[in-house]
């Protein structure tokens, strides 16, 4: 028996009063790794910004049910402490703000949450030290403020080292692979990989079938005009990858 | 309908918010309203002062009387009735006491709930002297024996003036004069108690010196003067941090600090201020007219003024160097924040006077609500004065649309050698980070709070330790309700 961790229907989302998410449908069951690909503008961020509630978006119809619950009501923090992550396609900078203490912040936030008691500073440390040294951030950045001045491959391992730490149930993607090089690809697909169990889900977001590789989706997604012109397993990604999009805008 | 006056109250809504707000009753020894020669002889003979010192004090006054209220800050307030006040109020108390048992039980009940580490095994243990001010006169001053050891001198300046006559003659209005400006006139008129700190020659004072001023009784204003002199060679931290019960009248502040730095010493000198700002329309809340300034006489002195600003209805404050001494340097860090009505103009005054003199001035403004900010600084070179550097860095952070901040540097260049840089930035936070907050599970609230002290970092990393946590704490609380 599949269980619906994240159900879609009908969703219409507009930005700035353009319509970029038109009609869009999809049900994702816990153990799931779903993959979105789509041209340049499609709404693929704007899709996982409104799974996030991030402010500026209006929602004209539709409905998202995450673990049954009506997710567009809850606040963004909600959602987070409800086990959804998103990795940005660009992750922003907070001046003066080190990775170790946001992260205890986020840690600490979570766990209330979810009832735990307060990690332990030492703790907390070594924990983030030895995730941060799989993914080949040393301790140095992780006193540094988070994400200022930070590489574009570092800021996609900094979001891959949150996911380790936070655990989420549901994790949106987007463009994890953008800005890493061959190396960190492994590492980062390899930490997020570790994430997978059969309660876990994940939305992925990318533009080459090079991630999905690594991390092996079950379903394939086209994400074109605001919503899914076509659905397949991961053999739609190298079709994508050889032939481009244009069939499948054709289509419609 | 009643007449009667409403007693402020702990449990309202605004008094949640402010924690200190409370009153504690002791009987005041106060004297009438209103200021005249009178009055200031009486302030003078109650604490049992000396002929000169009262001299002073009448010759203040007579100059304060002539001098107008300043009008040039960005500060608007109804016009302080000066007459309306009491100048002189102190804990009824017949013998000083020689410990903590002698104290009365009430005023350590305050001081427990302020948070002063007051009881004598915390104050052994720690390495914190404090000498405590209520009101006007200080009652408490504990740890002295190991300072002595040292040679070094804190005591209430009201001591000082009698065991150390000359140090006080000397020093007193040596750094801000009576003329200098109304309110520091006004203080040097009518000044009832305050700090006084003299490092001998050489020595590091071997402790973090700390004091702590509320103010209590009614309407009474309030006018410390402190002198702090750090002879050749010495070293010593000042911590300096307030608190005040809610009223509902406004209350006065008018303090001085003067601080001497010799050849080769060094003075830093933090400030946490968080007197009641008021309600969140504006009413109640201490008024602080303070003037603050370093005189870095000898050459190679150092002097660095570290202040954290959350309280107050209205402040007006420029804590300032006078870089006299060759080599001698000034620093200003700052953090100023304003909510709801406050306004605040602050920063500071780098007097260049002597060759390869440098200062530098770090001043980050936080205004949310419908309050505003204004950051007025002064840097002047003297002709003089050689290869004078300054560097000044004012970085204005604004939450919400109705809130107001203002950079007003002024530079006074003669001398052509000199090096100067400013730098101004004025920044919202922004959705992205908030969101990038909360999408990590952290709520609105702790967000900004979090990005907030990400702003003043450079400035809060120059506070003490101890300090700097409660300055943390302070300001999260001076941000409760700015969002959302
Ligand atoms: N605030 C905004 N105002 C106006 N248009 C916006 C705004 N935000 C997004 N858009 C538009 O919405 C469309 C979808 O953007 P979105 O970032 O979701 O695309 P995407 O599929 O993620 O593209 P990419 O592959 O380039 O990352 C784009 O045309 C973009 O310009
Ligand atoms: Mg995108």
């Amino acid at each position: 028996m599949k269980t619906p961790l994240l159900e879609i229907e009908d969703l219409c989302a507009r930005v700035a009063d353009k319509e970029i998410i038109k009609g869009f449908n999809l049900t994702i069951n816990e153990g799931e790794v779903h993959a979105i690909m789509g041209p340049n503008g499609a709404g693929k961020s704007t899709l996982s910004h409104v799974l996030c509630g991030k402010p500026g978006y209006e929602i004209t119809s539709g409905t998202v049910r995450y673990k049954g619950k009506n997710l567009l009501a809850m606040a963004p923090e909600e959602r987070a402490r409800e086990g959804i992550f998103l990795i940005m396609q660009y992750p922003v900078e907070i001046p003066g703000v080190p990775v170790t203490t946001f992260l205890k912040h986020a840690v600490n936030a979570i766990r209330q949450h979810r009832h735990e008691p307060e990690l332990d500073t030492m703790e907390f440390i070594k924990l983030l030290r030895e995730e941060g040294k799989k993914l080949g951030i040393n301790p140095d950045m992780l006193k540094r403020p988070i994400n200022v001045g930070f590489s574009g491959g570092e800021k996609k391992r900094l979001e891959a080292l949150q996911l380790a730490i936070l655990k989420p149930q549901f994790s949106i993607l987007d463009e994890a692979d953008s800005g890493l090089d061959v190396d960190a690809m492994k590492v980062v697909a390899e930490a997020i990989n570790a994430e997978r169990t059969e309660h876990n889900a994940m939305l992925v977001i990318t533009h080459y079938q090079r991630l999905l590789k690594d991390i092996v989706p079950d379903y394939v997604h086209i994400y074109a005009d605001g919503h899914i012109v076509a659905s397949g397993n991961k053999d739609l990604a190298l079709e994508v990858e050889e032939q481009g999009y244009a069939q499948f805008l054709k289509e419609k | 309908m009643t007449t009667e006056q409403e007693k402020p109250e702990i449990a309202d809504e605004s008094g949640d918010k402010y924690k200190y707000g409370f009153v504690t009753d002791i009987a005041s020894d106060t004297a009438p309203k209103g200021l005249s020669e009178d009055i200031i002889r009486l302030i003078s003979q109650k604490k049992g002062e000396p002929d000169w010192l009262l001299e002073r004090r009448l010759e203040a006054f007579r100059f304060w009387q002539k001098l107008k209220e300043p009008t040039w800050a960005k500060l608007s307030y109804d016009k302080i009735d000066y007459q309306d006040l009491y100048y002189y109020s102190a804990p009824k108390q017949k013998v000083a006491p020689k410990s903590l048992d002698e104290v009365d039980p009430e005023l350590l009940k305050t001081y427990e709930k302020l948070g002063i580490p007051l009881k004598e095994q915390e104050v052994l243990s720690g390495v914190v002297a404090v000498d405590a001010v209520f009101d006007s006169v200080s009652v408490a001053t504990t740890y002295r024996a190991k300072l002595a050891e040292k040679g070094v001198i804190f005591c209430p300046i009201s001591e000082a003036i009698k065991e150390y006559p000359e140090l006080v003659k000397k020093y007193l209005g040596s750094v801000v004069p009576y003329t200098d400006n109304f309110f520091a006139c006004l203080n040097s008129a009518v000044f009832t108690d305050g700090s006084f700190v003299y490092i001998p020659k050489g020595v590091r004072c071997p402790m973090e010196l700390s004091t702590y001023f509320r103010i209590n009784a009614q309407n009474t204003g309030q006018f410390e003067r402190t002198l702090i002199i750090a002879d050749e060679g010495s070293y010593v931290s000042y911590l300096e941090g307030c608190t005040a019960p809610q009223r509902d009248e406004n209350q006065l502040h008018a303090a001085i600090v003067e601080i001497v730095v010799l050849k080769d010493a060094e003075v830093k000198y933090s400030t946490v201020q968080n007197w009641y700002p008021g309600d969140k329309d504006g009413k109640g809340g201490v008024y602080n007219f303070v003037t603050k300034r370093a005189a870095c006489r000898g050459a190679n002195s150092k002097v660095s003024w570290t202040q954290v600003e959350t309280g107050s209805a209205i402040t007006w404050k420029y804590p300032s160097c006078i870089l006299q001494g060759d080599n001698s340097v000034g620093e200003f860090y700052s953090v100023a924040i304003t909510n709801n009505r406050q306004q605040a103009d602050t920063g500071t005054k780098m007097i260049h006077l002597g060759c390869n003199t440098s200062s530098k001035i770090i001043s980050k403004g936080i205004s949310a609500g419908r309050s505003n900010q204004t950051y007025r600084g002064l840097v002047k070179v003297s002709p003089n004065a050689d290869n004078a550097r300054n560097y000044s860095q004012c970085d204005s952070l604004l939450i919400g649309p109705d809130c107001g901040s203002h950079t007003i540097p002024y530079v006074e260049n003669r001398n052509k050698t000199a090096k100067l840089e400013h730098e101004a930035t004025t920044s919202k936070i922004s959705e992205e980070q908030l969101f990038y907050c909360q999408q990590r599970g952290i709520g609105e609230e702790e967000a900004v709070s979090l990005i907030v002290n990400g702003f003043c970092k450079e400035v809060m990393q120059h506070l003490p330790l101890e300090f700097a946590i409660e300055a943390a704490k302070l300001i999260n609380i001076s941000l409760e309700g700015s969002v959302g």
